[in-house]
């Protein structure tokens, strides 16, 4: 038995196709969904632990990896160094589960570590370098 | 009866703690609940702020004599060039200068963790900075090489002297190419992903004085954390521009030219930034008060978001190819909501610059003023407006055959 966290991220042509199905159906792997939003065109995630027999676990994953959807391990978490943030907003726009967000108001940002899915997109864009993934 | 002030009679009431100074943001709903007329009565001084990067920023420093003397004609700081082309050790810490040792965009997108934005930071912070300076040798400065470490207070004068800040407008960014570009406006999304807007709209202080009527050479302002003045109008300085009819550019117009002593600054106000792919620069704070020396003046302090127009740039090709297309006219308050619809598309928007803080400063700014500590200046010559006629120049690429 293998079992592992993954991101899952999909680009808004792919949305639409069954992949998950794929994994259950035709590699006979158990899928435990934590975390997802996924809408129909539009850019998605979904945060999965995948597990199964080994050789079905790396089929599958190969399987994963062919169809375009971006496959990259759950690791690590997201440190938000809230002293060195500029409170520009700008890792709000790359951010695509809300973890990372503005209030519309005061227009501070905050960051609500459990909505984050560590997928890295706010690392670079953030100028002040304010956000770090530790391991 | 119209209001007339002069800058006197206001710092009269500063010094008594009696002006009555409110924010730029403030300023919108008093002017909507008593009218022009009675605000104008009330209020004396209306501030402004923004906070964001400000490429054409840097230091001058001078760093005092070694025994034996050098004339530096190199000197890097934690390993950043400062250019040394002026006297013996007198040198200028430019924000966005790189180590030689950067990889720069040879891996591209490069990251620019640290350059002379954050050499400043780290001075402000009180930090220890190396310094290793080089010269020629000369009969009255032998020394060759040195290496010490210095900090912010045992250099003599670390002088901020900003060529070109507080832009006045600033256009929007997008990319309709196919794939991500990196610029100074962020990281661009391909397929117009993202817009990505840099000013702080009805807070920012050339935006609420549109034809520079108070602003001038010698206007005393917060800068840095410190005070600062504004010692000429900055580099590009526009003033020519196209403006709604509010007076109120729709692009990149006037600019300042900002000095200040850098040892009263603080880093929360001056932070070493890196742009992914485009380099490294400084994140400047700064706040110009603006008297209400009549009811025009004041009128323009409360421009709105929503009133304040500026244009969409594609920075995969008219920019960086100097076309003058134009994708759109948007104002602050849709960029402020987070989309703006562009071509019939929804488009999230990025914003670079700190409302927040830009906020933080205007507040800042009218505590110092309202508690006596901060007197207003007279100018001594406002910054040449749209009588100037000023029109920018561009290179133009001469072969020598
Ligand atoms: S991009 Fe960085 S500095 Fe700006 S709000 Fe996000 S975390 Fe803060
Ligand atoms: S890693 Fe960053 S961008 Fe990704 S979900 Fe977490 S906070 Fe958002």
């Amino acid at each position: 038995m293998v079992a592992n966290k993954y991101v899952l991220r999909f680009s808004s042509a792919l949305v639409d196709q069954p992949v998950i199905y794929h994994l259950v159906k035709d590699y006979d792997l158990v899928i435990n969904i934590l975390k997802a939003d996924i809408n129909p065109h539009q850019e998605g995630y979904v945060v999965l632990e995948l597990s199964g027999d080994s050789e079905n676990y790396n089929r599958g994953l190969e399987y994963l990896k062919s169809t375009g959807v971006d496959v990259a391990p759950l690791s690590g978490t997201i440190f938000w160094n809230k002293d060195r943030c500029l409170q520009c907003g700008a890792c709000t726009s790359f951010c695509p589960t809300g973890a990372l967000k503005m209030d519309l108001q005061d227009r501070l940002v905050d960051f609500d570590g459990s909505k984050c899915i560590v997928c890295e997109s706010c690392l670079d864009v953030c100028m002040a370098r304010a956000v770090e993934v530790r391991f | 009866m119209t209001v007339e002030r002069t800058i006197a009679e206001i710092n009269e009431k500063v010094k008594q703690g009696k002006a009555v100074v409110v924010t730029a943001e403030e300023i919108i709903d008093i002017v909507k609940e008593k009218g022009v007329k009675r605000a104008a009565q009330e209020i004396d001084v209306v501030t402004t702020g923004t906070f964001g990067t400000m490429c054409s920023s840097g230091a001058f420093l001078n760093f005092g004599h070694s025994k034996p003397r050098i004339k530096m004609n190199k000197a890097n700081l934690n390993g950043v060039p400062a250019y040394a082309g002026i006297a013996a050790v007198d040198a200028y810490i430019g924000a966005t200068a790189l180590p030689e040792s950067d990889p720069e965009n040879r891996i591209h997108p490069g990251k620019f963790l640290y350059g002379g934005g954050h050499v400043i930071e780290d001075l402000v912070a009180g930090k220890k900075v190396k310094l290793e300076a080089s010269g020629y040798g000369t009969d009255c400065y032998p020394r060759r090489h040195l290496e010490t470490w210095i900090t912010l207070q045992d250099i003599n004068e670390a002088i901020l002297f900003n060529p070109r800040n507080a832009y006045q407008n600033y256009g929007v960014a997008v990319n309709t190419s196919n794939k991500t570009i990196y610029t100074y406006m962020g990281v661009l999304k391909p397929r117009m992903g993202n817009a990505s807007y840099s000013t702080s709209g009805q807070l920012s202080p050339l935006l609420n004085d549109p034809y520079y009527r108070t602003i001038g050479i010698g206007t005393r302002v917060f800068l840095g954390g410190g005070i600062g003045y504004v010692a000429w109008h900055g580099t590009q300085h526009n003033p020519s521009v196209a403006r709604g009819e509010n007076g109120v550019p729709t692009t990149g117009a006037g600019t300042l030219a900002l000095i200040g002593d850098l040892k009263q600054m603080s880093p929360n106000w001056l932070r070493g930034v890196s742009f992914l792919g485009y380099g490294a620069s400084l994140a400047v704070g700064i706040g110009v008060p603006i008297p209400i020396l009549n009811e025009e003046i004041l009128v323009s302090t409360a421009v709105t978001d929503a009133e304040i127009y500026t244009t969409v740039v594609d920075y995969s090709s008219a920019y960086p190819e100097r076309k003058p297309e134009v994708l759109g006219k948007v104002s602050y308050a849709e960029l402020r909501s987070g989309v703006i619809k562009l071509q019939g598309k929804d488009v999230p928007t990025t914003p670079l610059s700190s409302y927040a803080k830009a906020r933080e400063i205007a507040q800042i700014l009218k505590e110092w003023i309202s508690n006596g500590s901060f007197l207003l200046t007279e100018p001594v010559q406002l910054l040449p407006s749209v009588e100037a006629g000023i029109e920018l120049k561009s290179i133009e690429i001469r072969n020598n055959s």
